[in-house]
């Protein structure tokens, strides 16, 4: 073996060079942020219009089952919504180093191969630490309040977290799955739905039995239920079975959402040598 | 290292896309330090030769020793062994180029510091030390290609891969690609280019293989196979196609082969091994019997030429091979 490949095999020395390798991938996202700083500004853009669109334009109209603030209500399905469109960001990504080619430039150097994966899961994880931040400030600048003590809404935003976490996969899987970046816009249709037809604006007990349904059982849906709680917000709680137990459903979703979507996103990675 | 001198050792390779095979018992020898061109039309299979010599495809049949290792048993020490260039050019848009070859370097496995002074010798190298801090987005398509280039020139590998390196460039970006390339060779690298065009195998390559349908057709240096397909050609277009048999007796006295003759655009073609004397003979024989001429020259041939004599067939671009993997990943 010539010394170009000495300790290459070596179990804890691969373990090293997938953690730096990781986080090499991830620095490279990372200062994307820094130097594309407009960049932040319009994905943050969507979410703060929407606080002041339906917190103060549809506001006005909407009232909450069970009482309470509706900016109250709102202003944590905001959060969730955040991080539920955050998987586009992801599979926006992976589109463009497939087609550019960046992707093949990984695959033919000897760096850990999980790295491109894992880095890729490291900066959307930070960028959306971010996108909580800012939104947060905005949320407390038009007067929402968390009611829940230090570590209760610390439990919330990693709830939140939690499910950007699992969206990774989704969207690293269907990200290998787009062909272009045009394709990679239409993504909208898919995110939009996947978003909204959940509790992020109205309770699921306020529309059609059977829209409310569908919403009650969005991932999404949990997650933002449960974060209320914990923040002390008005949730609007139903009756149903999903609804009642949010609080481990917003565990247990992502934590679904990760062991079906890894296997799908490895083997499409995979594919690539085909 | 095994005992082979030969940087990249292919044989029989085997490649299918569904019912389509784009190699289909493909077979290569490239000596060490040797730039070798793999020339051939869209869809013959170069890119997909390519990208398994550089471990990015599972073949399904034969075998691959690249610098010496086992492209499918060893593929992470063929990795530190070559450089890849793949057809769209692979540098990060927003980052600068300075911050591109820093990545790679620490990607690479070489320390900050390292990684660092790499990108300085190499910015200064590939002559992109005045943009190393602008972003690449703002750089032209030569200067991309260079950055890209010099990605792969990170741990100075044995063997090279460029999948057609030009495609795409305009004219002096084709030129900088090319100066570049030429000093990597100086430098003692084996380079495995893949390109469309035989102007582009015969400025940069000593060896050329040509690929039709997954294989090996013709594999020579490029003056040899210019020789076996006749050489350049010598073109007279006359103003009245009745001195045709006037114009074809001039050119066969100084040709290398039978002429061909075209009635209808009144056009004499033919090989011609001592060009330019063809040409001036041809000229004055012409001017002395008074015959009008529209044009004379000589010309390189056309791949399509080399194509339809080596194969019979002309380089028609088949659906199988050098863009499958955009639609396979797709």
């Amino acid at each position: 073996m010539s010394t170009l490949d000495q300790g290459l095999d070596a179990p804890e020395r691969r373990m090293y060079w997938a953690v730096t390798d990781g986080w090499t991938v991830a620095r490279r996202t990372l200062t994307h942020l820094v130097r594309q700083p407009a960049n932040i500004a319009w994905q943050l853009g969507f979410p703060i219009v929407s606080v002041l669109l339906f917190g103060y334009v549809f506001g006005s109209a909407m009232s909450v089952p069970g009482g309470g603030d509706y900016r109250e209500y709102l202003m944590p399905g905001m959060f969730g919504m955040t991080m539920a469109m955050g998987f586009m960001n992801t599979a926006y990504a992976v589109v463009l180093d497939t087609t550019k080619g960046v992707t093949d430039r990984f695959r033919s150097m000897p760096m850990a191969p999980s790295a491109p994966v894992t880095g890729r899961g490291l900066a959307d994880i930070v960028s959306a630490g971010l996108d909580l931040l800012v939104l947060a400030v905005t949320a407390l600048v038009i007067g929402w309040r968390s009611d829940g003590g230090f570590w209760a809404t610390l439990a919330a935003f990693a709830l939140l977290l939690w499910l950007r976490f699992a969206l990774i996969w989704i969207g690293i899987w269907i990200g290998l799955m787009t062909p272009n970046e045009e394709a990679a816009g239409n993504l909208f249709a898919v995110a939009f739905p996947f978003a909204m037809i959940s509790s992020v604006f109205v309770a699921p007990s306020q529309m059609p039995d059977w829209l409310g349904a569908i919403a009650a059982w969005n991932p999404v849906s949990s997650t933002v239920t449960a974060a209320r709680e914990l923040f002390g917000n008005p949730a609007a709680l139903g009756d149903s079975w999903i609804e009642q137990n949010a609080m481990v459903m917003a565990v247990v979703w992502p934590l679904v959402l990760t062991l079906v979507f890894v296997p799908l996103a490895v083997r499409r990675f995979q594919r690539l040598s085909r | 290292m095994s005992a082979s001198s030969h940087a990249i050792l292919a044989q029989g390779l085997q490649k299918r896309y569904g019912e389509k095979h784009a190699l289909d018992g493909f077979d290569l020898a490239v000596p060490q330090g040797t730039v070798y061109g793999l020339l051939g039309p869209n869809g013959a299979g170069k890119t997909t030769a390519v990208r398994i010599l550089a471990t990015l495809v599972r073949l399904d049949g034969g075998r691959a020793e690249v610098a010496g290792y086992d492209v499918t048993r060893d593929p992470r020490k063929v990795r530190r062994r070559i450089g890849f260039t793949g057809q769209f050019t692979a540098v990060d848009e927003i980052l600068t180029g300075r911050q591109n070859l820093r990545m790679f370097g620490r990607l690479f496995h070489l320390s900050p510091a390292r990684a660092a002074a790499r990108a300085d010798e190499l910015l200064e190298r590939f002559d992109l030390t005045e943009a190393a801090d602008k972003g690449t987005k703002e750089y032209s398509g030569g200067m991309r290609r260079r950055l890209d280039l010099a990605a792969s020139m990170i741990l100075a590998p044995s063997v090279l891969f460029l999948d057609e390196p030009t495609t795409g460039l305009d004219p002096r970006g084709r030129n900088e690609v090319w100066t570049a390339v030429r000093s990597l060779v100086a430098g003692g690298t084996t380079v495995l280019l893949t390109t469309q065009y035989l102007d582009e195998a015969d400025q940069l390559a000593e060896r050329v293989a040509v690929i039709d349908h997954g294989n090996v057709i013709a594999d020579d240096t490029p003056a040899a196979l210019k020789r076996r397909i006749g050489g350049d050609q010598l073109e007279v277009v006359l103003d009245e196609a009745v001195d045709l048999p006037v114009a074809v007796q001039a050119v066969a006295k100084v040709a290398a082969g039978e002429p061909e003759v075209d009635e209808e655009s009144r056009r004499v073609t033919a090989a011609v091994d001592q060009r330019v004397s063809a040409l001036t003979d041809v000229a004055r024989t012409l001017q002395d019997e008074g015959i009008g001429v529209e044009d004379i020259g000589l010309r390189r041939p056309t791949l399509d030429e080399v194509f339809l004599r080596l194969t019979g067939h002309r380089a028609e671009a088949s659906a199988v091979g050098d863009q499958e993997h955009t639609e396979v990943s797709a």
